[in-house]
């Protein structure tokens, strides 16, 4: 998304009317990956959906394998929520020309960074109590779906990081911020749908 | 000024900080340029590249088919071993680093920016990267044959618990490049669907409306957003099975609680749609050709682009019917029966569409048109017999047979080679300046096309008589050895090497042309389409005398109120004809 500039903004004077994109190409290119990352994680939904409701009597919920802290994760969640609503206002300030904008991604970028770290102490417990990746197809499950979802978090911190340094440097150019923001939504939208499907 | 302007009106896009026509060394000209043009023929020549090794596989595996145990001449002796995994590597390349790349990846690069008349991408470095991802893949599988136990030898469908566990499969290490290699091409893909989409929804030179924009773009652009929908569920299979495979996890695994059948539905879920993926490109090449060659607009533009997305979601609704008889409830099996037999209406419609395009048209035999034609009747062969296995009755009997394998390369040989050399004499003139030999280019069409049925009608017949697919040597199975069985095995195998033979024709033509061919104009062919403004070959950026501005559809031919019978889409003229 490096070259994200959006297309037409450069062009010198005197070529041709240019059509206003109805969707910045940073944007529109972020969203169409969002596309392909959601099938991906429909995909292994589904797929665990699936394995449970074909489960075996008495083989589910899994024995001797503790139950995952749907009540802790909540915290998470809500730091996690949280953040996005901070972004959405970082955004309409950055729209107003506001300097406030970029401490606002700051504050964004804390609380996700804060919602991963506290996801990380929770994996930690798990991992003590005996929930690995190949102990049972709830653990096999629960760190592919979540760890999956973890490693997108932290590619999206980066991003967003990223655009916090660009705003703080002054820049104005939008393209990484639209983009840094799209995938950001998409990672905090498609938490409760984990939260849902995979902790109860 | 203005056409210095236009031509590097994205300078900063491109990575480029020279000014006027920069020389380029070599390594950035050819090997790390951000150049559509140029990604899209590195593209084309290591799909081309890939052909051949799945041409030398499948040359190989026939042999030992056809005269079992025989040292194959450039081979040697064909293990069992050997067998499946050159078995799977045909598959596997023919599909992802033949037909994926050179209709989609390579026509889309080149053609997308010329045919909607911008200077290149909107993320050209994307681009690049795309590409540099896609090289790597290939590198990886070619690899995959020199590690411990070989390479893969689980089929392109990679089933588990096969693919999944080493003792089964015997290639420890293979399994694992196969499916890196595979993940990695998807990965291309998906940054080149973006760049493709994205592109034509913000780049298309003014005035080109949703209905002026060439099939064949519209084609490309509903084949990305069809890869990119139905890629995910696979790349999360993927994701599992390598978990399977090297952290010992049960995914798939029925001693774990794991599911094999999972891995099949989430393999055809985007195994399907994968089918349309690449046809409809070769669909929309087809309809650039026949226009022109018939001089004729094509019949029902619209109906042809609602067709394609009619198709197109339809295709996410049928994969089931690959698993009939793998134990899936049999009301579901009804459902899929269904719903694959109706994909057959929205693909024969536009079968139709392209016949009532050529009814009353002037017609002119070319090479590119010869090709065209070919892909249609051939391509009706391949669809009328999947009505037999989309049937799930009928199904039962067929499956695992050679019909099976009859019907699908009677689908994806017209897809990824007779669409394919349809547009490479089509565009050669733009692509390289060049005018291609006429006579080798139709002994080398007609000496394909005979060939390609001399192989492939033997095996539906062997299919119809119960002949199993997936069998090293059949002398081990009488029931499979009745008298004629072999023969028919052998005339398969001799078409082949007909078919391979002239193959080097192309390729000699190909050389040739390129270098001594005839030069070409900018317009041979006398089309409307914006790539044809362009000079042959197009200079970087395209168009030096600035971004063309569009005026009406792209299939005005025989015009009545003109006097040439075509009527190109940049030239400023009276009122926009009437579309449909």
């Amino acid at each position: 998304m490096i070259d994200a500039l959006p297309h037409g903004t450069q062009a010198p004077l005197g070529s041709p009317a240019k059509r206003r994109p109805v969707v910045p190409s940073a944007v529109l290119g972020t969203l169409i990956f969002v596309v392909a990352e959601v099938m991906f994680f429909v995909g292994m939904i589904s797929a665990f959906t699936i394995s449970k409701a074909t489960a075996l009597p008495g083989s589910w919920p899994v024995p001797g394998q503790p139950m995952l802290p749907a009540d802790a994760t909540a915290l998470n969640t809500v730091a996690l929520l949280l953040s996005g609503a901070v972004l959405v206002a970082a955004h309409v300030s950055f729209r107003k020309g506001s300097p406030m904008a970029k401490w606002l991604v700051l504050g964004a970028w804390v609380l996700g960074a804060l919602f991963v770290g506290l996801q990380g102490r929770e994996w930690a417990a798990l991992l003590s109590q005996g929930l690995t990746l190949t102990s049972s197809r709830l653990g096999a499950f629960f760190y592919l779906i979540v760890g999956t979802h973890a490693v997108h978090a932290l590619m999206a911190l980066v991003a967003l990081g990223l655009s916090f340094v660009s705003l703080l440097r002054g820049s104005t150019s939008p393209g990484l911020f639209f983009g840094a923001q799209t995938f950001w939504y998409f990672v905090v939208l498609l938490w409760p749908i984990i939260y849902a499907r995979v902790y109860f | 000024m203005s056409a210095e302007a236009h031509a590097h009106g994205h300078a900063d896009g491109h990575g480029h900080h020279g000014h006027g026509h920069h020389d380029e060394g070599f390594i950035k000209k050819y090997l790390w340029s951000t150049d559509h043009k140029m990604i899209g023929f590195q593209y084309m020549f290591t799909g081309m590249a890939m052909a051949l090794l799945g041409g030398f596989t499948v040359y190989a595996f026939r042999m030992q088919l056809a005269f079992p145990g025989i040292s194959v001449p450039g081979y040697g002796r064909v293990t069992a071993t050997d067998y499946n995994a050159l078995v799977t590597t045909h598959g596997s390349v023919m599909i992802f680093w033949v037909a994926m790349p050179v209709l989609i990846a390579a026509l889309g690069n080149y053609l997308i920016p010329l045919m909607i008349g911008c200077d290149d991408m909107v993320f050209p470095r994307l681009n690049r990267l795309s590409y540099q991802i896609f090289l790597i893949s290939a590198i990886v599988l070619i690899a995959s044959f020199y590690v411990d136990g070989g390479a893969f030898g689980g089929a392109w469908t990679s089933y588990p618990p096969l693919s999944a566990k080493a003792e089964f499969s015997l290639t420890p290490k293979g399994s694992t490049l196969w499916l890196l290699a595979v993940a990695l091409e998807f990965v291309a893909f998906l940054l080149g669907g973006i760049n493709f989409v994205t592109t034509v929804m913000n780049s298309r030179a003014p005035g080109m409306k949703m209905f002026d924009v060439p099939i064949v773009v519209w084609m490309i652009i509903i084949a990305s957003i069809l890869f990119m929908a139905s890629v995910g569920p696979l790349v999360a299979g993927a994701v599992m099975l390598l978990f399977d495979q090297q952290l010992g996890t049960g995914f798939f695994d029925p001693a774990k609680g794991g599911d094999p059948v999972l891995w099949q539905h989430l393999f055809w879920f985007f195994g399907h749609p994968e089918v349309y993926v690449v046809l409809l490109p070769a669909m929309g090449i087809v309809a650039e050709i026949i226009t022109v060659f018939s001089r004729k607009k094509l019949f029902a533009y619209k109906t042809v682009l609602y067709t394609a997305i009619g198709t197109g979601v339809l295709s996410f609704f049928v994969w089931a019917h690959h698993q009939f008889i793998a134990g899936i409830d049999p009301r579901m099996a009804n459902i899929f029966s269904v719903t694959t037999l109706l994909i057959s209406i929205p693909v024969a419609e536009m079968c139709f569409v392209y016949i009532a395009t050529l009814y009353g048209g002037s017609i002119r035999l070319t090479t590119p048109m010869l090709w065209a034609l070919a892909f249609i009747g051939e391509f009706l062969l391949g669809g009328v017999t999947g009505i037999f296995l989309g049937a799930s009755g009928a199904d039962i009997y067929f499956h695992d047979t050679y019909f099976v394998i009859a019907h699908f390369h009677y689908t994806f040989f017209p897809i990824a080679f007779i669409a394919v050399f349809a547009a490479v004499t089509y565009w050669f003139p733009k692509m390289f300046g060049k005018h291609m030999n006429d006579t080798l280019g139709k002994m080398h069409f007609w000496g394909t096309i005979i060939s390609f049925n001399f192989i492939f009608i033997p095996l539906f017949v062997l299919g119809a008589r119960g002949d199993h697919r997936r069998i090293y040597d059949y002398r081990h199975f009488p029931d499979l050895m009745k008298p004629g069985m072999q023969d028919l095995r052998i005339l398969a195998t001799v078409a082949l090497l007909v078919l391979l033979a002239f193959q080097v024709v192309f390729l000699a033509n190909f050389i040739y042309s390129l270098f001594k061919g005839r030069k070409a104009e900018a317009n041979p062919w006398n089309a409307n389409t914006l790539e044809w403004h362009a000079p042959s070959p197009p200079p970087h950026g395209n168009f030096p005398e600035g971004l063309p501005t569009v005026h009406r559809g792209p299939y005005e031919y025989s015009h009545p109120d003109r006097q040439d019978d075509f009527w190109p889409q940049h030239l400023a003229g009276d009122a926009r004809s009437a579309q449909s």
